[in-house]
């Protein structure tokens, strides 16, 4: 299936997850963290041991944010938000990285509406685990942001397509 | 008197956090309460007298606007300060909260400053 155009660049879209990621790290975490280079065409992604934060989009664009990095650095930013320290994944390192998501995403919602439209957030689901993949639906197009934050790397990426009654005007 | 607080999220994450800021503040802080959802949050609200709520908008089988017109439109409540703190920063939203009967509105992410600086207002209107 061909991707479909969205009314706001992969570099615009890519700068809004810059500034919003960046605001979040620097806010909840005092943490200061730097983009890398955008890729506008990631599909399928290997995941091994990491940790992967999926929250949906409804309204009149559908798709998904996600934020993914590696359990060492899940534990170093569930201690950072919570003032503990964790050495190994367990609820609360994913139900913080959840929150982390949440906050990350809905920013940037808030910020893309003016190009799509209000959004809606749904619920974060939060996966850790070995070897496994993680793909969009219909082969669509992430739009992904790498970033560094105390020497590890994690990635930020989202995916929009139009909903059906928009599709369908 | 001491103030009991309700905090009612469905992030067991903010609630922690919210929890230390809470302790932070210069209140005299009684019991702090937890809830998940708006439903959970009224449940509270029948059983124990609340001197503020600490409310998300985005959450499971209630949502925190929902729970906001809820509290509103029991008299014995009415005066009780509601604080939305979330990731929902439209104009749109914030005006609904607003006009729902919301006292202030805390935009995630949020430092604890501006938390507590939001609650000393609320609490000082009163």
């Amino acid at each position: 299936m061909s991707n479909v155009q969205v009314p706001i660049t992969p570099e615009e879209i890519a700068a809004i997850i810059g500034t919003t990621t960046e605001n979040v790290f620097a806010t909840m975490l005092g943490l200061e963290v730097q983009a890398g280079p955008v890729d506008a065409q990631s599909k399928l992604t290997q995941e091994d041991g990491k940790v992967v934060c999926l929250v949906s989009f409804t309204g009149q664009w559908n798709g998904s944010g996600s934020i993914s990095c590696s359990a060492l650095l899940a534990c170093t930013i569930s201690g950072k938000l919570l003032m503990s320290e964790y050495e190994a994944v367990n609820d609360e390192v994913l139900d913080a990285m959840g929150e982390m998501a949440n906050m990350i995403i809905g920013n940037f919602k808030d910020e893309a509406a003016a190009a799509l439209g209000a959004l809606s957030l749904g619920t974060p689901t939060v996966i850790y685990g070995n070897n496994f993949q993680t793909r969009n639906w219909n082969g669509q197009s992430w739009i992904a942001v790498p970033f560094c934050c105390e020497g590890e790397r994690f990635e930020v990426k989202i995916c929009l397509v139009p909903s059906q009654d928009k599709a369908g005007r | 008197m001491a103030l009991d607080v309700l905090i009612v999220d469905d992030s067991a994450a903010i609630r922690k956090i919210l929890h230390r800021v809470l302790a932070q503040t210069d209140i005299a802080l009684g019991d702090v309460l937890e809830a998940g959802d708006g439903v959970e949050a009224l449940a509270v609200l029948e059983k124990r007298k609340i001197g503020l709520v600490l409310s998300d908008i985005n959450m499971p089988n209630m949502d925190g606007l929902q729970f906001l017109t809820s509290v509103r439109a029991r008299p014995e409540w009415n005066n009780v300060p509601v604080i939305m703190i979330t990731t929902e920063g439209s104009q749109e939203k914030v005006m609904d909260a607003v006009q729902r009967g919301a006292q202030g509105y805390v935009r995630k992410p949020f430092t604890a400053e501006q938390i507590k600086e939001k609650i000393s207002s609320c609490l000082g209107a009163q």
